[in-house]
């Protein structure tokens, strides 16, 4: 059987049981919509297109975010590997603020830049970059020595070993905090969209907020699923083929 | 300088090793790892070092390379004190040490693309010559995982002499290899050296490889890592490590090593 036949098999007796479960009643139709009822929703908002300019909205934060989380993260790893200076300072400084739940910076964003897009940058960013920057400095600090130890003795030297051979031996290491980095990218940016309001565009975690306030269970379910499906369909379409090159290059695939 | 010394004037060494000591602080106590080592190497020399295995003699090799500095002592390369690793004292590891992000040819490339003054075009066909050489051109596209360990060497040895280092220095290269592969590329390195003129510093525990090599064959003991002896091969090239008389050359070296490393191993004892 084809995996993505398997998938959607699954999927589809998952709906069923569900169907199955608001049939018997095991909850109020208020609490439990039928799958029926959350596709009735998915066809008017999209018909309306508040589910879609959600969407767009959302991506959007969540791209650039963690674009800029990736452009610093990246070097900031490399250097706290690098340097002992920089490990004992700024990577002792990114554990630290790893480990902030990163809606704590919403209070922070908010005073700090309004209810703007910059607010909701600001904390993916946050979410992001220190998870990246401990993976690529781990990554790094991972990379057998004898790599850069033959490079150098054909004539490599500084910047040349670091792009050309330590770089790219970290990569296997590296992916998985650029994928972790994206997990807590989305994380934060929901958190941060349920929580603040902001003037400039309505996210998805705005819309699934006001679906609680005006006690719409079809658009709260319905919101939640269209959110799995991007952290899916981003996994398959940013981090997928990168592993898939990665893992036939080593040899490490199954 | 006097007017004698002036009138020699020979040409300096390939390689100058003078009064070099290493030790490295270990946790709980400092291990000498060499000790006044003196060694010269003429332009072309195939030397091959020898010794039991925690006797410096793979440290002697990367102090050579420049990969590792002595605390004691100079290393010099034509006259010039070694200040850093270059291609020009190319090293070769006892792991192949290729790079799994590029497949066979890029790897075979690798030091090629240091050297600014080829073109593109030269370097490329460089590499398929080495490729060629140690009969990989097939796999030019494989990737490092797909080739078995003998193979993994083979283009260890391509990469190592694409960018025609004029010394050679190689840690134990061959010791992971079935004897077959083995005695293969003990054929194919001497025709090599032969026809590329290398100098070629050669590490091993294995006194048949050194004598079926080396021009020279240098006997060391471990703890502190010295200097004990030194023979002259010289059996006619190229050499079959099989040759009864290649045997007896091996059994001489192997007698004076085993005298150095009795009183160690009463020591021991």
């Amino acid at each position: 059987m084809r995996p993505w036949f398997a998938a959607l098999i699954f999927f589809g007796v998952l709906v069923v049981l569900w169907e199955v479960a608001v049939r018997v009643g095991v909850s109020s139709s208020m609490l439990l919509p039928s799958p029926l009822e959350v596709g009735r929703y998915f066809v008017t908002s999209i018909q309306d297109r508040t589910l879609i300019d959600a969407s767009y909205v959302t991506m959007k934060r969540l791209l650039l975010g963690y674009l800029v989380g990736l452009v610093l993260g990246l070097p900031l790893g490399l250097l706290n590997a690098r340097f002992r200076f920089f490990g004992a300072t700024m990577g002792l400084l990114a554990l630290g603020l790893q480990t902030l739940p990163s809606v704590c910076w919403a209070p922070l964003a908010l005073l700090w830049f309004g209810q703007t897009e910059a607010a909701m940058f600001f904390i993916v960013i946050m979410g992001s970059l220190w998870s990246i920057t401990l993976a690529a400095e781990a990554g790094v600090r991972n990379v057998p020595p004898i790599y850069a130890r033959a490079a150098r003795t054909m004539g490599s030297k500084g910047f040349h070993t670091w792009v050309k051979v330590i770089f790219p031996a970290s990569l296997p290491f590296v992916v998985t905090g650029m994928k972790q980095g994206w997990a807590f990218a989305w994380r934060s940016l929901m958190a941060a969209e349920i929580y603040v309001t902001i003037l400039t565009g309505f996210g998805l975690g705005h819309l699934l907020h006001y679906g609680r306030e005006l006690h719409a269970m079809d658009a709260v379910i319905g919101i939640m699923i269209v959110i799995i499906a991007i952290g899916l369909i981003a996994d398959k379409i940013l981090f997928s083929p990168l592993e898939r090159f990665l893992h036939r290059r080593w040899g490490t695939a199954r | 300088m006097g007017f004698e010394s002036e009138l020699i004037n020979r040409p300096p060494e390939k390689l100058s090793i003078e009064g070099v000591s290493k030790s490295f602080q270990g946790r709980t106590q400092t291990v000498k790892a060499l000790e006044n080592i003196n060694l010269q190497v003429r332009e072309g020399e195939f030397v091959c070092l020898v010794g039991p295995s925690g006797c410096g003699k793979s440290t002697l090799l990367n102090i050579i390379a420049g990969l590792d500095f002595p605390n004691e002592g100079t290393v010099q390369a034509d006259g010039k004190p070694v200040t850093g690793a270059g291609s020009d004292r190319l090293m070769m590891f006892q792991e192949p040490a290729l790079f799994p992000w590029m497949d066979v040819f890029g790897n075979v490339m690798f030091g090629l693309k240091l050297k600014p003054k080829l073109s593109n075009k030269d370097r490329k066909e460089v590499a398929g010559f080495y490729l060629k050489l140690v009969g990989l051109e097939r796999f030019r596209h494989a990737f490092i995982h797909e080739l078995s360990g003998g193979m993994k060497q083979r283009v260890a040895l391509a990469r190592a002499l694409a960018p025609n280092p004029r010394v050679l220095l190689m840690d134990e290269p061959f010791a992971a290899l079935d004897a077959l592969t083995r005695e293969q590329l003990y054929g194919d390195l001497q025709e090599i050296w032969q026809k590329r003129s290398k100098t070629i510093v050669f590490v091993t525990h294995n006194v048949r490889e050194a004598a079926c090599l080396g021009d020279r064959v240098i006997l060391f003991s471990p703890r502190p890592g010295k200097i004990r002896e030194q023979f002259e091969v010289s059996l006619p090239r190229p050499r079959d490590i099989n040759t009864v008389e290649l045997a007896k050359h091996a059994s001489e070296i192997k007698e004076a090593l085993k005298h150095h490393l009795k009183p160690e191993m009463e020591a021991i004892e």
